[in-house]
């Protein structure tokens, strides 16, 4: 019953999922904005045809309007069931297959979720050890003195006429390099073994990223102005390093201006009227479309994702979304919208793009590439691109599935990309 | 007259023990440890082998090779490249910048002799 009374709730939410205004949803199914509002709110029950209609504008199945745990289990076995390319007819008869066999479904959908984080925890530490610069430093240090001691260690053995002194030259040095290596080999035994929220931190944008997603990416006290930056970064211990407090102080320097110039409430309720629609928004408000992007991602309660990269294709910001895979270390595909608009400052780019991986997903993306810093005569033009990332549930029948993208070469499937730069571990291995 | 072998590695223990080991084999050897100078180091010294460390202070090893390989003289010249690191693609990179020979660290001296006789045989 509680979870029939909440139908409304779920339609409102998977609305604003997708973009759509209150207004054109309602048109589409042919009521009045004002009930479709009434049914939102949980005012109106919900059923039949009307619901099939609903589920129908939105793309998804209606039981993910109508039961939340239920549509997410479904959900989980219909992945499973496409990851292994299971033919249409019996992905079709997955909700009886749930209704007749409960518990089996669980244990399937339960194992397919723990497939999904294993292989997050491949990519994770394959990218590790292609990038980390502490590991890569340490097994240099590891394998370069074995090396140095296997060698003095073989001419001493070999049998040749070695004078004294060359002995006592060589004894020495396997002496202190066998030191060194019990020290290094120990040191690196240290750093595999330690909490994996002190080792995950590779670098300070990685210390920064930890300390954004602990809060959620929203911070209550700099929305509403009750709170300085100084006093949330007195609070965030965890922020070790200088160079990570300094990023940390300039993205949350942004949040409390983006806060200022765009009230979070105003926002939401220009989204009612305008939609989807970053442009129109930044009109409204007066501000840049780079900017509404970024208060976008922020609203909270949303599923958005996104991300800014400088004009070398550093990437300066992350906020992650479910299915859209953003790489820890490296470089990014270069197919991203994000990467376009780095052509083009001003042009606002709308794209769906389909991310290729072990799990195909879809978004809508929103990017814009603007200046930074003071104009200047005759200096190199800085410039930032902002890309929001919105998740497509299921595209609706004729639109476009979306442009593919991939994550980062390491873990593309799309073998004959002319972007990419290295072999998929996906199709070579390690 | 001796053939010559110039050693860019950094690890003074590595370099103590080849030296000794080529030198007894009639090689004359010089060694350099920065990697932002050898290139240059190289060019003067004008070997008839590299001895090349992949990751050097400075300049890596891959940058280094790359360098030398557009340079006319040294396009051809015998390169043996000593890494800690063994993934494959690693190796590509180096084959891609013109390696003659891969060697992945800890070697034995045996390989490395072997390696360093047959290269100048070319």
């Amino acid at each position: 019953m509680i979870r029939e009374s909440l139908t409304g709730s779920r339609i409102r939410e998977r609305r604003v999922i997708a973009g759509l205004k209150q207004a054109d949803l309602a048109r589409q199914i042919g009521i009045s904005a004002s009930y479709l509002n009434l049914i939102e709110h949980n005012r109106r029950r919900i059923g039949g045809k009307l619901l099939l209609n609903i589920a129908h504008v939105l793309g998804v199945e209606p039981s993910a309007l109508t039961e939340g745990a239920e549509a997410a289990l479904i959900a989980s076995l219909r992945e499973a069931a496409n990851d292994v390319g299971m033919g249409v007819a019996e992905v079709e008869r997955v909700e009886e297959f749930a209704g007749r066999f409960p518990g089996w479904a669980e244990v399937l959908a339960g194992a397919h979720r723990r497939v999904l984080s294993l292989e997050r925890t491949v990519e994770t530490l394959s990218d590790r050890l292609t990038h980390d610069p502490q590991l890569a430093t340490s097994m240099h240090e590891v394998l370069s003195t074995a090396a140095a001691i296997r060698s003095a260690a073989s001419i001493l053995a070999d049998g040749t006429n070695i004078s004294p002194d060359w002995q006592a030259r060589f004894h020495a040095n396997i002496d202190q390099d066998s030191r060194r290596l019990a020290d290094s080999a120990k040191a690196l035994v240290t750093y595999l073994d330690a909490n994996p929220e002190e080792t995950a931190h590779a670098s300070p944008q990685e210390e920064v990223d930890a300390f954004l997603d602990a809060h959620g990416h929203g911070f209550d006290g700099l929305e509403a102005g009750t709170q300085s930056v100084d006093e949330v970064l007195a609070q965030a211990p965890q922020l070790a390093s200088v160079a990570a407090q300094h990023l940390a102080r300039q993205v949350l320097g942004q949040i409390e201006a983006d806060a200022r110039a765009v009230n979070r409430e105003k926002l939401a309720e220009a989204l009612e009227d305008t939609g989807m629609d970053p442009v129109a928004l930044a009109q409204r408000f007066g501000v840049s479309v780079a900017r509404i992007l970024r208060r976008l991602a922020a609203q909270p309660g949303t599923q958005r994702g996104l991300v800014v990269s400088d004009r070398a294709g550093s990437l300066v910001f992350r906020r992650p979304v479910e299915g859209f895979s953003i790489p820890r270390f490296g470089a990014c595909c270069p197919l991203w919208p994000l990467f376009q608009v780095l052509m083009h400052p001003g042009q606002v780019l709308r794209e769906r793009v389909q991310q290729q991986g072990r799990r195909v997903a879809t978004f809508d993306c929103f990017a814009v590439a603007e200046p930074v810093g003071p104009a200047q005569y005759n200096a190199p033009q800085l410039v930032h691109a902002t890309m929001l990332i919105l998740p497509v549930n299921a595209p609706d029948q004729g639109q476009t599935a979306g442009r593919p993208v991939g994550s980062t070469c390491r873990v593309c499937p799309r073998e004959l990309c002319a972007g990419r730069r290295e072999p998929s571990i996906l199709s070579v291995g390690f | 007259m001796d053939k010559h072998v110039l050693l860019v590695e950094d690890e003074v223990n590595i370099i103590e023990a080849m030296s000794f080991l080529l030198k007894r084999e009639g090689w004359r050897v010089d060694t350099h440890s920065d990697g932002a100078t050898a290139v240059s180091a190289i060019r003067d010294a004008r070997p008839d082998l590299v001895v090349l460390d992949y990751m050097l202070p400075g300049k890596s090893g891959i940058a280094i090779l790359t360098e030398l390989r557009a340079l006319p003289d040294f396009a051809t010249l015998p390169v043996l490249m000593l890494t800690a690191r063994g993934q494959s693609r690693d190796r590509e990179e180096a084959e891609r910048a013109g390696v003659n020979r891969f060697m992945t660290k800890p070697f034995s001296n045996t390989e490395v002799l072997n390696a360093v006789r047959d290269l100048v045989r070319g």
